[in-house]
């Protein structure tokens, strides 16, 4: 009990810090947010009176505490190049997008990922194993976004199987939308699977040589109940953790295919904020994604006790 | 009774000569078809035939050297190395080297556009929408992108490791501090937090190797923290703490060398994702930025209207260098891991 506060306020202490940084990373941008907003050549009367409405005369802690109230209740300010809406309102449009296409990736990936894996583990060392374990490096070597032009000059451009740079809402359309969708969650896919192939394999072969998987082949269970049933379980230990460590990465290639694709999603937000200078929106972006990434990496800390019993009675 | 026969190879039932024989074969087949694949077939055709080709090529190299050193050898470490050691050269002389214009789209104005790679003896590997020549971009791309990842590393490996060092050491309200720090970094993800520097930064390289070592740095804490606490349990600090040396001396002549190690095994893997980070930054828009070419701008050229469909090449020269270097820095950095740190071997 005493370590779940302990991380519970380590956890809190993160996100002020966190949040603390992100508000800094805007407030020491050089230049004037007030001449930004009403471009150049107007009285000094009224610079100063946007001055004082933003709060900008205020200390630095002052704001921030402002900013963060604003935050929590979500208020994350305007955007400051048109349209000029509110940056909440953007990410909530946004957030369905990215979550679908980094939910479909890692469904993706995992369907793909575990039967490989089981596969090359039950024949540890044979042809299979070693084709999958080659490609699978390579595939680890080749960077999100190229990999997603590849996938985008043949399968798009030269087959035409899929639609480029469109995006049709799940309330419109549901077919429309996974047909517009798949591709992406492909490419974010990709890198996934490798890397979760790999880690689960090695997982396997050591579970494999254990006395309980003995045992059960000693019972003369099928090869492949052995597998699923006995061995699958205590091997996606390592998996779980991975996930919480490639969650950062399915969100960096989320955003990559955003902006490949043109899909509305939070990273074609983030990148298009980040490119023309619309602080608030990177801003608010950033503090979204950062706590969705800080709350599943603790959800995946306490899973481990799920998982695998032998944790739960350890008390450090 | 069984008396291995002299002429016969280890490992196989094939003699040194039907090995050689074989190995000579497969090479010649992969030669042709990569040769077919460039001159003949198009489209996906190409890829194909170029990925078939090299990898039948690969398979009797290794058993042409396995005939000639009479062992299996791997041989692909060492291709590896021989890449980055050529590009690194490369690299490192770009400025002195009689290269074709790369980098000022003025001087290009009379050249051609849009050779294609393997025709033209001048511009062996084609130029771009803007006459400039590939060859030399890739090689001043390999430049920025190795200058700002080595940086990177360097003040990633220096400042958290030795952060990592004082955590471990001092341990209690220090390392909880530290740790409490570290994981505030760690919240972002690392690519979110790329962007966000990268808006407020100045693109250039000083400021993007600043922002890469940042990312590094919570890793490089980690490491060297773990195994600051394994090395202070052991004698030899001991025997330096009995001897009276200061805490300073501790720290840095008894366990900054001892954790260097695994701090360098961890740097070579850390590479390729360095590079990588800044390709990704770059192909977005937000890192060095044009006409100073990088792997990233230069794939991002492929994205301007029909170019892919009408000129693959300008995909397919960058991301072949960007994919080759990330290749060789992801298997040499395994391999170093495996000898230098097998604990974290496994991730």
């Amino acid at each position: 009990m005493r370590k779940v506060v302990v991380r519970l306020t380590e956890l809190v202490a993160v996100l002020l810090i966190v949040s603390f940084g992100v508000f800094l990373m805007v407030a020491l941008i050089p230049g004037d947010p007030a001449v930004a907003i009403l471009g150049e050549g107007k009285p000094p009367e009224q610079y100063e009176e946007l001055r004082q409405e933003l709060g900008l005369n205020d200390p630095v802690v002052v704001r921030y505490f402002d900013w963060l109230g604003g935050a929590v209740t979500g208020d994350l300010g305007n955007s400051i190049m048109p349209p000029q809406s509110p940056v909440a309102e953007r990410l909530l449009a946004a957030i369905p997008v990215s979550l679908q296409l980094a939910a479909m990736g890692l469904v993706i990936a995992l369907v793909v990922a575990i039967p490989l894996a089981l596969w090359s583990a039950a024949r540890q060392g044979g042809l299979v194993d070693r084709i999958v374990g080659a490609s699978m490096f390579g595939l680890l070597s080749i960077p999100s976004f190229l990999a997603g032009l590849l996938l985008i000059m043949v399968l798009v451009n030269d087959l035409g199987w899929f639609p480029r740079s469109q995006w049709v809402r799940v309330s419109d359309s549901l077919t429309g939308n996974l047909h517009h969708a798949i591709l992406p969650a492909i490419v974010i896919a990709l890198s996934e699977i490798a890397l979760f192939t790999r880690i689960l394999r090695n997982d396997l072969v050591v579970t494999l040589q254990e006395d309980f998987v003995l045992a059960a082949r000693a019972k003369g269970q099928p090869p492949w109940r052995i597998m699923v049933g006995d061995a699958l379980r205590p091997s996606s230990f390592s998996l779980v953790t991975l996930f919480g460590i490639s969650t950062g990465r399915l969100i960096g290639s989320t955003v990559i295919v955003e902006y490949l694709f043109a899909l509305p999603g939070m990273g074609s937000l983030i990148v298009s904020g980040a490119q023309t200078g619309n602080f608030p929106i990177v801003q608010g972006a950033v503090l979204v994604t950062a706590v969705i990434y800080v709350l599943v990496n603790s959800c995946v800390d306490l899973s481990y006790g799920f998982l695998d019993p032998r944790t739960r009675r350890v008390h450090a | 009774m069984f008396m291995p026969d002299p002429s016969r190879l280890r490992g196989t039932s094939l003699s040194r000569r039907r090995m050689a024989l074989l190995g000579g074969g497969l090479v010649a087949g992969g030669v042709a078809l990569v040769v077919l694949a460039l001159t003949v077939a198009s489209g996906a055709g190409t890829g194909l035939g170029l990925v078939a080709g090299t990898v039948l090529a690969y398979s009797g190299a290794v058993r042409l050297v396995w005939a000639a050193r009479r062992r299996k050898v791997d041989l692909l470490p060492w291709l590896c190395l021989g890449w980055l050691v050529l590009l690194g050269v490369a690299a490192l002389l770009a400025p002195w080297l009689p290269l074709p214009e790369g980098r000022n789209a003025t001087v290009a104005l009379t050249e051609p556009i849009y050779l294609e790679p393997l025709k033209y003896g001048d511009h062996p590997l084609g130029t771009n929408g803007a006459g400039l020549d590939l060859l030399s971009r890739a090689i001043f791309g390999a430049r920025t992108s190795m200058v700002i990842s080595m940086s990177a590393i360097l003040v990633g490996i220096t400042v958290g490791g030795l952060i990592g060092v004082v955590a471990g050491f001092y341990r209690k309200g220090v390392d909880r501090t530290i740790g409490i720090l570290t994981n505030s970094v760690l919240a972002v993800p690392p690519l979110i937090l790329l962007i966000a520097l990268a808006a407020i930064l100045d693109p250039g390289i000083r400021n993007m190797s600043f922002a890469l070592a940042l990312l590094t740095i919570p890793s490089m804490v980690r490491i060297g923290r773990a195994n600051t606490i394994a090395f202070a349990q052991r004698e030899f600090v001991l025997a330096a703490r009995a001897m009276g040396a200061s805490k300073a001396r501790i720290i840095l002549r008894e366990l900054v060398p001892n954790v260097a190690m695994p701090l360098f095994s961890i740097a070579v893997v850390s590479i390729s994702a360095l590079i990588v980070a800044e390709a990704s930054l770059s192909f977005l828009g937000l890192g060095i930025p044009q006409p100073e070419p990088t792997w990233g701008n230069m794939i991002s050229e492929a994205q301007a209207g029909n170019t892919m469909e009408d000129q693959p090449f300008i995909l397919i020269v960058p991301g072949l260098f960007l994919f080759m270097t990330v290749f060789s820095f992801n298997l040499l950095g395994e391999q170093a891991q495996r000898r230098w740190d097998p604990r974290s071997a496994k991730l």
